[in-house]
C-alpha cells in the first residue's frame, strides 16, 4: 500500500532516456525493456528518492493530468509496484539516499 | 609461414565494417573454407586490428546443448557455446578460438566479436536486410518471417544488398553507415563489400497493401533494441548500446512499412 511515507528512486541497473512524452528504460541486467506513458514518464521524472510519492501524485500527475487522486494513487501502485518486481525503481518508507 | 615443429602457419584477414581480423590456423582445409566463404572480405596486404589463432577441436569436446555465453573476466572477453569456445583480449588484441571445423561457428565468433567491438564505437549489428540504392542505404528491419530476406529478393537490379540477415551499423564522422557484411540468412548470399550512409529504417510488416508509416521515437527505439544482436552479460555494453540506438533514432528516421511481397514495395524505397 503507497502511503505518504512511500519514497521511489531509480535503481542503477538501468538505462533510461525520455523520447517526447514516454520514457524507454532497459535492465542492464537482463535487457528487459519498459515503456512509460506520459503519466509514468511523470512519476519516473519525480523519483528522486526525496519526494514522497503522495507529493509527486498531488503536485504532478492530478497537476498534468484531468484525473482524481483516488485514481492516480491506485494507477500508481499498480505502476510502481511493476517497476520495483522487475528491480527498475527502489521503493522504500524512508527517503533513499543516492547510491 | 612456417612453425617450429615444420606445419605451415596460414593466416586469412576478413576485413568487416572496416575492422580488418586475421584468423590464423595451420589447417589448409579450413583456409580453403574461410577464403570461399569470406571471399568478399579477405583484404590482403592489411595489418588487423585483431588476430586470432584458431584451434579446431574434435566435434562433441563439448556439450553441443549449451547456449551462447558472453562475459568479460580478468581482462579477457570469453565466448562460448555448444560448439566454441574463445578468449580474447581488448588491450592486446589476440585471442584463441576453439572450434570444430564449420563455417557456422567461425560465423557465429565473428558476429559476437563484431557486436562487442561496434558497442564501444555507437555501433550494432541490427536483424535486417539492408540494401544500397541510388547512394543511400535502407535498412529492413524484422524478426524471423518479419519479411527480411522477400524485401532482398524483390529488390530491383539498380538496388545493390548488404545482408539479407544482419546488418552492419557504424557512426562515421557525423553519420551512420550501414556495411556490407558476409553473414547470410535464408538467402544464402554474401552481401556486397560496400557502404554507404544510411537514409532510413523501415520496420517490416507483411500487409494486404504496401503503407509508410511514421513510428514515434520512443517505440522506435523499443523495436530496435529488439532487434540489435548482442550477446554480452555486461552492464556497461548493454547501456552503451541503449544510448547508441537512442542517438541513431534522433538522427535517422525509423518508419512501419507495411507491405505485400511483390516488386512493387520498391516503388516505395529510395
Amino acid at each position: 500500500m503507497l502511503t505518504s511515507k512511500t519514497y521511489l528512486a531509480k535503481s542503477n541497473d538501468i538505462a533510461a532516456r525520455t523520447l517526447g512524452d514516454e520514457t524507454i528504460i532497459m535492465s542492464t541486467i537482463d535487457s528487459t525493456i519498459f515503456m512509460l506513458n506520459p503519466t509514468g514518464t511523470v512519476i519516473w521524472d519525480a523519483a528522486d528518492g526525496n519526494t514522497p510519492l503522495s507529493r509527486i501524485i498531488e503536485e504532478k500527475v492530478c497537476a498534468e493530468f484531468d484525473v482524481r487522486v483516488e485514481q492516480a494513487a491506485e494507477d500508481a501502485q499498480q505502476f510502481v509496484d511493476e517497476l520495483a518486481a522487475h528491480g527498475i525503481l527502489v521503493v522504500s518508507e524512508e527517503p533513499i539516499s543516492p547510491q | 609461414m612456417k612453425l617450429q615443429d615444420g606445419v605451415e602457419d596460414h593466416e586469412v584477414v576478413i576485413e568487416i565494417g572496416g575492422i580488418p581480423i586475421a584468423l590464423q590456423t595451420t589447417d589448409s582445409g579450413f583456409v580453403s573454407l574461410l577464403k570461399g566463404r569470406y571471399r568478399d572480405y579477405i583484404k590482403a596486404e592489411t595489418n588487423p586490428d585483431f588476430t586470432f589463432r584458431v584451434e579446431l577441436i574434435a566435434p562433441d569436446t563439448f556439450n553441443p546443448e549449451d547456449d551462447v555465453e558472453v562475459w568479460f573476466e580478468n581482462g579477457e572477453w570469453r565466448l562460448e557455446r555448444g560448439d566454441f569456445r574463445v578468449t580474447w583480449s581488448q588491450e592486446s588484441r589476440e585471442g584463441l578460438i576453439r572450434q570444430t571445423a564449420n563455417p557456422y561457428s567461425i560465423d557465429s565468433v565473428l558476429r559476437i566479436t563484431h557486436t562487442l567491438l561496434l558497442a564501444r564505437a555507437g555501433g550494432f549489428l541490427l536483424h535486417a536486410s539492408s540494401a544500397v540504392r541510388n547512394g543511400n542505404a535502407y535498412l529492413f528491419c524484422g524478426l524471423s518471417e518479419a519479411g527480411k530476406t522477400t524485401i532482398a529478393r524483390l529488390a530491383p537490379s539498380d538496388v545493390a544488398l548488404l545482408t539479407d540477415e544482419a546488418s552492419y551499423v557504424r557512426r562515421v564522422s557525423d553519420q551512420y553507415v550501414a556495411y556490407g557484411t558476409p553473414f547470410a540468412g535464408e538467402l544464402g548470399e554474401p552481401g556486397k563489400n560496400i557502404s554507404a550512409p544510411i537514409a532510413a529504417v523501415y520496420l517490416l510488416k507483411k500487409a494486404p497493401e504496401n503503407r509508410i508509416e511514421s513510428v514515434e521515437p520512443a517505440e522506435a527505439v523499443r523495436r530496435l533494441l529488439r532487434n540489435i544482436l548482442f550477446f554480452a552479460h555486461d552492464a556497461e555494453l548493454v547501456r552503451l548500446v541503449f544510448e547508441s540506438a537512442c542517438a541513431f533514432v534522433s538522427e535517422v528516421p525509423v518508419y512501419q512499412l507495411s507491405f505485400f511481397p511483390d516488386e512493387r514495395v520498391w516503388e516505395l524505397i529510395g
